[in-house]
């Protein structure tokens, strides 16, 4: 007899679930993104906002913001990056442990912004591999919540196990 | 104020000031050999207590004297500004008198100074780059080097190698955020100004 059942029968199967290991991983991941706010200009006060009250990351599971890359495992670049700080905003990056993470907040991070200038680096795409941008100058706190939640999709489609001893692709060019 | 009293009385006890045309405060021309000493006696006995500003100007290659330091004195006293204006006199290694030994404040002004216009302040104390890295090779507010910067390595080797990175000129096409100030508000939209300069085509001389 053939059973038209599929999926998870408890009587046959007992207290077990079956499903695939990148899904667990990787469920697990984005539900527990640690942050790192690498705040350099005024988009971090935009992000700062989102993680009060009224915007409330926390709702995404992701308000554990870390001040140490050791920590933290998403690295939010928020405000212009200098060619002075591009140095330290990599050596941070190299610093965070695998897998890690990187969303570009604002048009500065994105690409320069504003700033056609001998001084600023134009995209900190430059440097880091970005995941997500943003646009807005700087974007509104809904903005950086959706970016993250992108982020989150974007976790949740990685092929996890396979990349487990591997280190990302660095060069972003 | 700063009225005309105490400007007579200043340019009578040190004769080698000269008054210099100004649209807004008191403004002394001053050789660059006496400045040290003209700034100690402002502190010491005319009243000038706050060293406000410190800066440069570059006025062209072709300037006879091409850079001068301005300084900018504020006395709670007389309640007024007094501008210092210091021609620098070698323009190619412009150097002169540091006054950081007189007023602190005038430590990390210095430093910009130097950093942007290139102008050593001989007797500085600690007379390094404070904006641009150690190892920037240009002085970016002199009047030749273009606002999009010059192709250079980035400081950091092990960096360099990882990402390929390297400072280069900003694309100026389209620049965006460029507005004039007068005019009805459809004219003063951000836009590039001055679509002559772009990256395919050089800034005109």
């Amino acid at each position: 007899m053939i059973s038209d059942e599929v999926g998870y029968n408890g009587k046959v199967e007992g207290d077990v679930i079956v499903t695939k290991a990148d899904a667990v991983i990787n469920w697990i991941r984005k539900h527990s993104v640690w942050p790192m706010p690498m705040g350099l200009a005024c988009c971090a006060i935009e992000l700062m906002a989102s993680a009060a009250s009224r915007y409330d990351i926390s709702r995404f599971g992701m308000e554990v913001m870390r001040f140490s890359p050791r920590q933290s495992d998403c690295m939010i670049v928020a405000g212009t990056v200098t060619y002075k700080m591009a140095e330290v905003v990599r050596r941070i990056y190299d610093q965070m442990g695998d897998p890690k993470w990187v969303v570009a907040m604002g048009a500065c991070a994105s690409t320069g912004g504003m700033y056609r200038s001998y001084a600023v680096m134009q995209g900190v795409d430059n440097i880091v591999p970005v995941d997500v941008y943003i646009s807005g100058c700087p974007p509104r706190p809904e903005a950086l919540l959706d970016a993250m939640m992108k982020l989150q999709d974007k976790i949740g489609q990685e092929p996890s196990v396979g990349n487990l001893r591997k280190p990302k692709a660095v060069s972003p060019r | 104020m700063i009225d005309d009293d105490f400007t007579k009385a200043l340019l009578e006890k040190n004769s080698f000031l000269s008054k210099r045309e100004s649209i807004d405060c008191l403004t002394l021309d001053c050789p660059a050999e006496h400045l040290a000493g003209t700034t100690l006696s402002l502190r010491d006995e005319e009243g000038f207590e706050l060293l406000v500003d410190l800066t440069a100007i570059d006025h062209g290659e072709d300037a006879e004297l091409r850079f001068s330091v301005v300084l900018h004195f504020y006395s709670l006293i007389h309640r007024g500004y007094l501008r210092l204006h210091a021609p620098c006199l070698d323009n190619e290694n412009p150097s002169i008198t540091s006054i950081s030994a007189v007023y602190p404040a005038a430590n990390w002004h210095e430093r910009e100074t130097y950093d942007m216009f290139g102008i050593v302040f001989t007797g500085h104390p600690d007379l390094k780059r404070i904006l641009m890295w150690d190892e920037y090779p240009y002085f970016p507010l002199r009047k030749e080097f273009p606002l999009a910067g010059i192709e250079t390595p980035l400081p950091a080797a092990d960096v360099v190698e990882v990402t390929k990175a390297s400072v280069e000129p900003a694309p100026m096409m389209g620049g965006p955020f460029v507005s004039s100030s007068d005019g009805v508000m459809s004219d003063t939209e951000p836009r590039a100004r001055d679509e002559s300069w772009t990256e395919e085509s050089e800034k005109p001389s």
